[in-house]
């Protein structure tokens, strides 16, 4: 399976506030991306375009399976996104959660996936607890959680390692590793080190340069 | 520009006709008809007028494009008025012919409900401060709100009596216009003066919708100088 | 799909059996209504058209109470992304309606039950007609609350302006509905609201199919 994601001169504005232009790439299966830049140079609002879940001002994402593009509409079937701002259900347990997500998919043996991925992120022994009592870095643990149970081809992590502890970071970077043998890994980061996850970097603060001095001359 | 002053010199004219014009005898209704030349083009109007913001606020959804939605909101804007203007003229009308200010019938109701509606609507765009956030859910609302309002057309006369000229209790039956037979000058008037109405609302609402595009683009510009 | 919609449903209401966030709330909302016309009729004879009329506007406020917390809940939890990276908007659409369905006849039935216990004048002789007015009401009310309450999910002010977005949009339903009642009173036969069914029906599928059109937008910036 031949599987793309391309960016072609996305730009995004918030009124009169623009975040970037011009963003072109191009990604297909085995290939990684990082994203860099300060605080508010507009990572997350990249990664929110890329994932789908913001419409950029101008310019278009593409997805592509053998070449046929895919409806924005069903682009979640192939997404596994991990973020500060996404929120669980605190009133669930991690394990009904999970569960939660994998019927709302229409997955199918859902059961030992959702054991198989507790496992991975180290939350098995806590599965029944309700997330309200989790901790930060177990709440992160679990976004992993819900991002892998549907083995997504393209995994987008913003922030990859925000409240997690030493084990848990490694964690992530096996993750990381194992992501980019199968598919695709986007990862938003303002920390040199974790730059080192992807092949390629693209730098929001350099290309907001970049079009400035276009524009200048 | 010329067209501009004949267009002034026409709404006059018609004004003016409005008031003098023999329009012959009406049974029940006699010289307190002559309304229908400003208070029906005027509700007619105010129709175009929110038909055309919905119509802009669903080509916004579909092109994101803001001048669309300042489009929308300017013959909300007009439409209100209008519809504003058509509850007045046509209350106090009401009270010389029917004793009261108000009476809940079928067109009294259903000029009310267009008021709540985009009462509802400029408040819901106030109550919202990003740009796009406000134009998408506004122009959702106004279409939910419009495939609503024709259901007063079926259920009105099913609950309500009529009272209005050309409505149930009237011989010639209980459509949404009013059908009352005219007299031929009447009827000349009556279709020129919505000729004329009509003028004036495509070009209150250029003016509006132009007025309003420059502001935002002086605006951006200022803002633009400002970060550079 | 319809597994989806299903899972959704379930997972609202079993946050909402868990939480209690909206149930006692409503609960009490509709016992300090129906006190309030109690006091405010007490040692008049209220006739029972009135009554119809005020049975519908306990049922829209004790709705405009309940029936937004589906998605204002998503939204002021930040839990929203979770259900946009889950599926297609359509679903959760449909989902939220299902839930506001059981919760409005849940509401429904509770209102109904107090109302004809504490209203000597309520007094329906076509149960048929009050009852096939009652559902049908209920079903329109929940299709165009729904998507107001996605509306303002995203607006500041969300509790006040809901109300005040709905009670256009639902007024031909109220007024609809609100009549069927009072004839359900004065003994109506069945097929004398034909006329009325048909209206509540057609409103109830107009409104869900330009929802159904119209959720995307709303749903995702
Ligand atoms: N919904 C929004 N409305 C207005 N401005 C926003 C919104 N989201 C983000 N921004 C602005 O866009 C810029 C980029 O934000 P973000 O993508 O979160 O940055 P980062 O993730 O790189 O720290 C910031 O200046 C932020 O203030
Ligand atoms: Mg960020």
């Amino acid at each position: 399976m031949d599987f793309k994601i391309t960016l072609k001169n996305v730009r995004k504005n918030f009124s009169r506030l623009l975040v970037f232009d011009s963003v072109n790439f191009e990604l297909t299966i085995g290939s990684s991306l990082a994203i860099a830049g300060k605080n508010g140079s507009g990572k997350s609002t990249l990664v929110k375009i890329i994932a789908g879940l913001l419409s950029p001002s101008a310019g278009e994402v593409i997805y592509q399976i053998d070449g046929k593009k895919i409806d924005k509409l069903d682009w979640f079937k192939y997404i596994g996104f991990v973020a500060p701002y996404l929120q669980l259900y605190d009133e669930f347990t991690g394990y009904e959660n999970l569960e939660i997500l994998a019927r709302i998919r229409g997955l199918k043996n859902y059961k030992n996936k959702i054991e198989e991925v507790l496992k991975r992120v180290n939350l098995y022994a806590r599965r029944d607890d309700l997330v309200r009592g989790y901790s930060s870095g177990m709440k992160q643990r679990l976004k992993y959680a819900c991002a892998l149970l549907h083995e997504p081809i393209v995994l987008i992590l913003d922030e990859p390692t925000s409240n997690l502890d030493a084990e848990g970071v490694e964690m992530v970077w096996k993750i990381a590793q194992e992501q980019k043998k199968k598919g695709i890994l986007i990862v938003a980061t303002n920390e040199a080190e974790e730059l080192q996850m992807c092949e390629e970097v693209i730098n929001l603060d350099e290309l907001k340069l970049k079009s400035r001095e276009q524009i200048v001359k | 520009m010329l067209w501009k002053i004949l267009l002034g010199l026409y709404i006059a004219i018609i004004t003016a006709l409005a008031f003098v014009i023999p329009i012959g005898f009406i049974p029940g209704l006699g010289e307190r008809a002559r309304i229908i030349f400003l208070h029906v083009p005027s509700a007619w109007l105010s129709v175009i007028a929110f038909f055309v913001s919905m119509l802009y606020g669903i080509r916004y959804l579909r092109s994101k494009n803001i001048y669309d939605d300042i489009k929308s909101v300017s013959s909300a804007e007009i439409g209100f008025l209008f519809c504003f203007i058509t509850t007045v003229t046509g209350s106090i009308w009401a009270k010389f012919n029917w004793g009261s200010f108000w009476n809940w019938d079928p067109r009294e109701t259903s000029i009310f409900v267009l008021l709540l509606i985009y009462g509802a609507y400029f408040v819901l765009r106030s109550a919202i401060e990003v740009e796009e956030r406000k134009a998408t859910l506004s122009a959702v609302y106004s279409v939910i709100a419009f495939v609503t309002v024709p259901f007063f057309i079926f259920i009105m006369p099913r609950i309500m009596p009529g009272l209005h000229p050309g409505s149930k209790g009237d011989p010639e039956g209980a459509g949404p216009v009013v059908t009352f037979k005219m007299d031929p000058n009447m009827r000349i008037l009556f279709f020129a003066s919505l000729l004329g109405f009509t003028l004036v609302y495509l070009w209150i609402f250029n003016l509006r919708s132009k007025s309003e595009i420059l502001k935002l683009k002086i605006e951006n510009k200022i803002y633009q100088e400002v970060q550079n | 799909m319809l597994s989806s919609i299903w899972a959704i449903f379930l997972k609202d209401l079993k946050s909402e059996l868990r939480t209690r966030y909206a149930l006692n709330a409503l609960f009490m909302f509709v016992v300090v209504t129906i006190s309030m016309i109690l006091f405010s009729t007490a040692g008049e004879v209220v006739s029972g058209t009135l009554l119809s009329g005020l049975l519908w506007v306990v049922i829209f406020f004790s709705a405009m109470s309940g029936l937004s917390r589906t998605f204002v809940s998503e939204e002021d939890r930040g839990t929203v992304i979770f259900l946009q990276l889950a599926t297609r908007p359509s679903v959760v659409y449909f989902g939220k309606l299902l839930f506001n369905f059981a919760l409005i006849f849940g509401l429904n039935l509770f209102i109904v039950i107090a109302y004809l216990l504490t209203m000597e004048n309520f007094k329906v002789k076509s149960f048929d007609v009050f009852l096939v007015g009652l559902i049908l009401g209920g079903i329109g009310l929940a299709s165009a609350s729904t998507i107001i309450a996605a509306i303002i999910a995203k607006a500041n002010t969300k509790g006040t302006l809901y109300p005040v977005l709905s009670f256009p949009v639902l007024l031909p339903l109220l007024m609809t509905t609100i009549n069927m009642t009072q004839l359900s009173i004065e003994g109506a036969t069945f097929s004398e609201t034909i006329g009325h069914l048909r209206i509540l029906i057609s409103y109830s599928a107009v409104v869900i199919i330009a929802s159904y059109l119209l959720f995307d937008y709303i749903w995702k910036e």
